[in-house]
Formats: C-alpha cells, structure tokens, sequence
C-alpha cells in the first residue's frame, strides 16, 4: 500500500489511546505489525511530563506517526493544530478531523473541505477523516488530498461498516486513490469485510485497546487485515439466491 | 506581567516566548505553541515578544486515536 509516496507493507493503521498501560500499547503495536501509528497533541497536565514520556515510547518503537487534529470543531481550529503538530512531530502527514456533531463524532465536511485545502496548500499531506459520500470525497481530492478515510460507523461505536454499499460505491468511483476505513471498526470480521470491500487499508484504535487482551487482539487485527485483502485480490464469487450443488450431480447413483 | 498558560494565570518576568518556556520547565521538552490562537513555530519563539494578558497555548505529544 502506497500513501503520499511512501510504501506501506502493513495496511493496519493504529491508534495509540486509551490502552491500560504504556507497555501493552508497545507490546500492541509491535503484535499488529503496523507501520503507522497515530498520535494527537493536548495541554500537557501538570508537571509529569506524561507526554513527553509517551512520545519517547512512540519514537522507540520505530514507527511512522500519524498526528491528528482530534477535538477540532471548525477549520480555523484544525489548521493551527495541524501546524503545530507539523512543529513537533516533524512530518506532512496529518489525519485531519473536523468534527460537526458532538454525539457522533460526524465529520463537519464543509470545515473538512476548507481545512484540507488550506493545509495541502501549505505543503501537509492530508489523511481526511470523513464520511462515504461520494461528492465530498470528490471536494477533498479536488482540495489536494490523495487519501481518503471514510468512516465505518461512528467514532468508538465497534459497530462495523454502517454503510457498506457506500463504501463500495466509494470505492468503485475511484478506484486509484488510497481509501482507509477510518472508525467504527470493532472486531476482527469488520475488517475483513472493510478489506473485501477493496478499500487499501483500516485504521483503529478502540477495538485493539479496550479488548480483553489488547495485544492479542492486534495480532487478531493483523491477520483479519491480511486474510480480508487476500479475499479481495482473490476475487470472490458473486452470491446467489438459490442453492447450487457443489458435488456433481452427473453419476450419482440411482438408489431410490 | 500576567499571562494565561493554558488556561492558568502566570505571573511571569520574561519578555519572550523562548524566555517563557524556559521559566515554566519546557526547555527541553518536544512542544508546540500558540499565542492568542495563532500558532508559533519552534524557531520563531526568540524574537516573539509576550504581552501582559496574552494567552499561551503550550501543548504535547499525547496518545490519539
């Protein structure tokens, strides 16, 4: 898989919140075998310098980070994050994220738009965080994106694809840019559906980190990934309504 | 002068933004800044002069997802 350029042999993408400690975060990102992990900024609280311990673990595992511009409700507020992001992590990437709706998480596509323009004009390379419709995703290509990130469901919800004929019609529609399903993933078999789909990757965060065993369940994530993408290249049969015998009928005794 | 650092008032006798981060502990520390909302690059803190009042955002790696 390729993203802005740069050559990917993993298509998971993990986030690194909300796990029960910093060791089983290392331990979840070296079992998923992902070469991107996304990382955010925050005020840093009090004077333990938490983040700079976390940031030192992220460095040490010598991954690809991804920043994000998470908590951001309008353009304005995206585009300085962004920008600082850019200041400390030292990388054009960023998973941009305007959000419209506080119960949802729903990407606000019209901030997203403008916010992408901006920052691929100043020399980011854009992850947009949005929805699968197919007009906006025409908008941020237009803006200078050469990612897409559609949504699976709502941020944290572990529901799946919500709309997989939207993913396929996403897909179908253009074929030649990098889609990553991008939330919404909550086990395994939801990203092996994303993957036979045909999108290039998944990104997730919760589904690894709340699991009963975070470590196991990114080694889980690593596979399904994997097997969902064979499945695809592989082409699969068209379904049926009707039952078709698999074994041959020609020959078969007459024993009535 | 006074000057709120994400979101808490400081008094602080500097003049500049770099002189600021040093007196609050963050001279070593991978940060970025904004001022009054509008975003500071790392080698722009020498020169830029802090005023009483302003807001400084000072923010850090953290987990995302």
């Amino acid at each position: 898989m390729k993203l802005y350029d740069v050559e990917l042999a993993s298509r998971l993408l993990l986030g690194s919140a909300r796990y029960p400690s910093p060791a089983i975060l290392a331990d979840a990102v070296r079992a998923s075998g992902t070469e991107v992990v996304t990382v955010s900024l925050r005020r840093e609280a009090g004077t333990q310098r938490s983040g700079q311990d976390f940031w030192s673990l992220i460095r040490g595992l010598g991954v690809r980070v991804l920043p994000n511009t998470a908590g951001c409700h309008s353009a304005k507020e995206a585009v300085t994050t962004a920008k600082m992001a850019r200041d400390i992590f030292h990388t054009a990437w960023i998973k941009l994220e305007v959000i419209g709706d506080a119960d949802t998480l729903q990407p606000d596509v019209f901030g997203l738009v403008e916010a992408a323009a901006e920052l691929a004009a100043d020399g980011f390379e854009v992850f947009p965080y949005t929805t699968e419709d197919l007009v906006v995703a025409d908008r941020l290509l237009q803006a200078g994106c050469r990612v897409l990130m559609p949504w699976g469901a709502p941020i944290g919800s572990g529901r799946g694809l919500n709309n997989g004929f939207g993913l396929r019609a996403l897909r179908a529609h253009f074929p030649d840019v990098p889609l990553i399903v991008d939330a919404g993933i909550g086990r395994p078999s939801h990203a092996v559906q994303a993957m036979e789909l045909g999108v290039d990757g998944v990104l997730l965060n919760t589904a690894v980190a709340l699991a009963g065993d975070p470590v196991a369940m990114a080694g889980a994530f690593a596979r399904a990934v994997e097997a969902g993408r064979a499945g695809f290249e592989a082409q699969p049969m068209e379904p049926r309504d009707l039952a078709v015998p698999s074994t041959p009928v020609a020959g078969t005794a007459w024993l009535a | 002068m006074h000057i709120r650092v994400n979101g808490v008032s400081h008094d602080l006798q500097v003049a500049r933004l770099a002189q600021a981060l040093e007196v609050l502990g963050y001279r070593q520390a991978a940060v970025a800044t904004a001022v009054n909302g509008v975003f500071v690059p790392a080698d722009a803190r020498e020169e830029l002069l802090l005023a009483d009042g302003d807001a400084l955002e000072i923010l850090a790696p953290m987990q995302g997802g």
